[in-house]
């Protein structure tokens, strides 16, 4: 039978596989043939390792910077998450995607771009950022607000730092506990906002994390008077199909795969099952 | 298309064809209650059933499914799998055949599911009128599914002696005309059609209160309605209910390997908006974790969302989910009332 199949995932190469924390790993991927993934920031795709299970996983590498492969940044969580940290660079998994309406970056040109990721929600973050950074003067002012537990815990740092010492980004960090490595700010994400003024009409703030911590961040942006349809949130949901069929992610009628995973907060507000 | 008579005694002969080319799927005895199952002996159909424990969507989405194999190891390939033969699905009820209808959409919708439609275009199906309700749990009338003008190959409507044959496809007509005796329809015979399908309609009675054209809306206003609550501390949360409704199709996919593990297959199987796992993401938040939320949920995909998604209603009213129900959960008795009408 010839007929193809959207459950069918391509074979991509683990070209690198690297440790962050004790719970994630950075992986950079290549598609057969060097073929481009072709994704916009904030979509995932659906990873595969064969006779283990399949697994949605926002991308993190910014289309901007692709160099014919992405990147996904998995924390071990559950089968499929735990059997990609035991896989080496190298090695073959299944990719299908990618999947999802991502970040609306053409309704953010020309404004102020704020994010607050927490915690791994800077890896769904980390795409958009990267691209309005390398179309930095298509924005306004970026503001990077990022929480999270304990400096071990911290994302990206590199970047981080990167985004730190640019003039033309506004970087805080933060974590909810300190230790004897960290003498950057301490406490919750929320507290970082008091160090940035904006203005509310001409900014969009982007943000993702736990979902105790939307309720706190989301308290801060519409109490600086973000319009309820420039904040975006990225939400994370159980997915079996991707394409809008196995039901699983559904919020209410809206199908996170589809409609999804990034949502503006105008479209969710008081949608029970969304946060 | 055209409209021919065939001869209760002719079915069995063409069963008996039919099998030699075909897999034929159709309603037959299993201990008190019916099932669809493949038809061995054409003594085995029963045209005359009334409802059947699993819908005919297992023939078309069946509970399980490989999706794919794979071979693992250090260079893993995997290959796909659609698993369709040529199938005659005889005896489907038009309340089945309005949700065969839906599955189709939503399987066409978007990204096409080629498994499913592979085998739903291998399949011819032979549907019945029913001439009296399956039993007091069947509210086909309000549904407006009592009959259908759509969706089938060949419709049979019982005469008496002979079935009616309503042949709406080329691909009907050829079965029905090659392996089957049948003659033209005559006058007669559709007076006589006219006459059955008119004394049919008494016998059926509307079971909601309010047009089921209001039911998105009606839904759209009790969201936080007590009903909820109250079908959350009576759920078992067991999942008969979706398991056995004609228009469930959410499904879970699976991996099985070998003992060696170097080869598997990766399968699909139906899954359940009503067991607790079913929106729980592997950090362990489950969003959607009371059982009265997951029965709101439910009755609004039935009555809202799939009517949103395809602008079909996901209720077809067959009642299979209240004969299903241990602890009694009866859908015609949540929609009255959120209508109020009492």
């Amino acid at each position: 039978m010839t007929t193809s199949s959207i459950y069918l995932p391509e074979m991509g190469r683990l070209v690198q596989v690297e440790s962050m924390t004790t719970l994630e790993k950075l992986f950079t991927i290549e598609l057969p043939g060097g073929q481009s993934l072709g994704h916009d920031p904030g979509q995932f795709v659906m990873v595969s390792v064969l006779g283990v299970g399949e697994a949605p996983i926002s991308i993190t590498s910014s289309p901007s910077r692709s160099n014919g492969s992405f990147e996904l940044c998995i924390r071990r969580v559950g089968d499929v998450t735990n059997a990609l940290h035991g896989m080496q660079a190298g090695a073959t998994i299944g990719v299908r995607g990618p999947f999802g309406h991502g970040f609306p970056i053409e309704k953010m040109r020309g404004k102020d771009v704020l994010f607050a990721p927490g915690g791994l929600g800077l890896a769904p973050l980390r795409s958009l950022i990267n691209q309005v950074i390398d179309e930095r003067s298509s924005f306004g002012r970026v503001i990077v607000l990022y929480g999270a537990k304990r400096p071990n815990e911290l994302l990206f740092r590199d970047e981080l730092d990167e985004w730190i010492a640019r003039d033309d980004v506004e970087c805080h960090v933060t974590v909810d506990r300190g230790d004897e490595t960290w003498d950057g700010h301490v406490g919750v994400i929320t507290t970082l906002f008091p160090y940035v003024s904006i203005n509310p009409r001409n900014t969009v703030a982007v943000t993702c994390g736990p979902p105790i911590m939307y309720r706190f961040v989301l308290m801060e942006l519409l109490g600086k008077g973000i319009p309820e349809t420039q904040i975006y949130l990225s939400l994370e949901r159980r997915m079996k199909c991707g394409v809008g069929k196995c039901g699983h992610c559904q919020i209410n009628d809206q199908y996170c795969c589809q409609e999804g995973p990034v949502f503006t907060y105008a479209q969710i507000k008081g949608v029970e099952e969304a946060l | 298309m055209s409209l021919w008579i065939l001869d209760k005694g002719a079915v069995a002969p063409l069963v008996n064809a039919l099998r030699a080319d075909y897999r034929v799927i159709g309603p037959q005895a299993k201990g008190p209650k019916f099932v669809f199952d493949p038809i061995e002996d054409p003594a085995q159909l029963r045209l005359d059933y009334n409802t059947t424990i699993l819908p005919p969507k297992k023939v078309l989405q069946p509970p399980e499914e490989r999706l794919a194999t794979f071979s693992m190891g250090s260079e893993p390939r995997v290959a796909p799998v659609v698993e369709a033969e040529p199938t005659v699905l005889l005896g489907v009820h038009t309340c089945d055949l309005h949700a065969i209808q839906l599955l189709d959409k939503v399987f066409s919708t978007d990204y096409p599911d080629a498994h499913y439609l592979e085998r739903r275009q291998q399949t011819i199906i032979f549907s019945i009128e029913c001439l009296e309700p399956c039993d007091e749990h069947s509210f086909c009338k309000s549904m407006g599914t009592l009959t259908a003008g759509e969706g089938y190959d060949v419709h049979l409507t019982d005469l008496g002696l002979a079935y009616a044959a309503d042949v709406a496809t080329e691909a009907g007509k050829a079965l029905l005309t090659r392996y089957g005796t049948v003659r033209e329809a005559t006058d007669a015979d559709v007076r006589r059609l006219n006459e059955v399908m008119g004394a049919k309609w008494p016998r059926f009675t509307y079971r909601l209160n309010f047009d089921a054209a209001e039911l998105p809306a009606l839904l759209s206003m009790a969201y936080d309605h007590p009903l909820w609550d109250e079908l959350g501390e009576r759920c078992y949360a067991c999942g008969a209910c979706t398991i056995v409704c004609p228009t469930c199709y959410c499904f879970n996919v699976f991996d099985e390997t070998n003992m060696a593990l170097t080869e598997g297959e990766r399968w699909r199987r139906w899954d359940s908006c009503q067991l607790d796992e079913f929106a729980r993401v592997a950090g362990g938040e489950n969003f959607r974790a009371a059982r009265a939320a997951r029965q709101r949920h439910r009755f609004m995909r039935k009555g809202k969302y799939i009517y949103e998604k395809i602008g079909e209603l996901g209720c077809v009213g067959c009642g299979r989910c209240i004969r299903a129900c241990i602890p009694k959960i009866n859908i015609v008795d949540g929609f009255n009332t959120i209508h109020g009408g009492g």
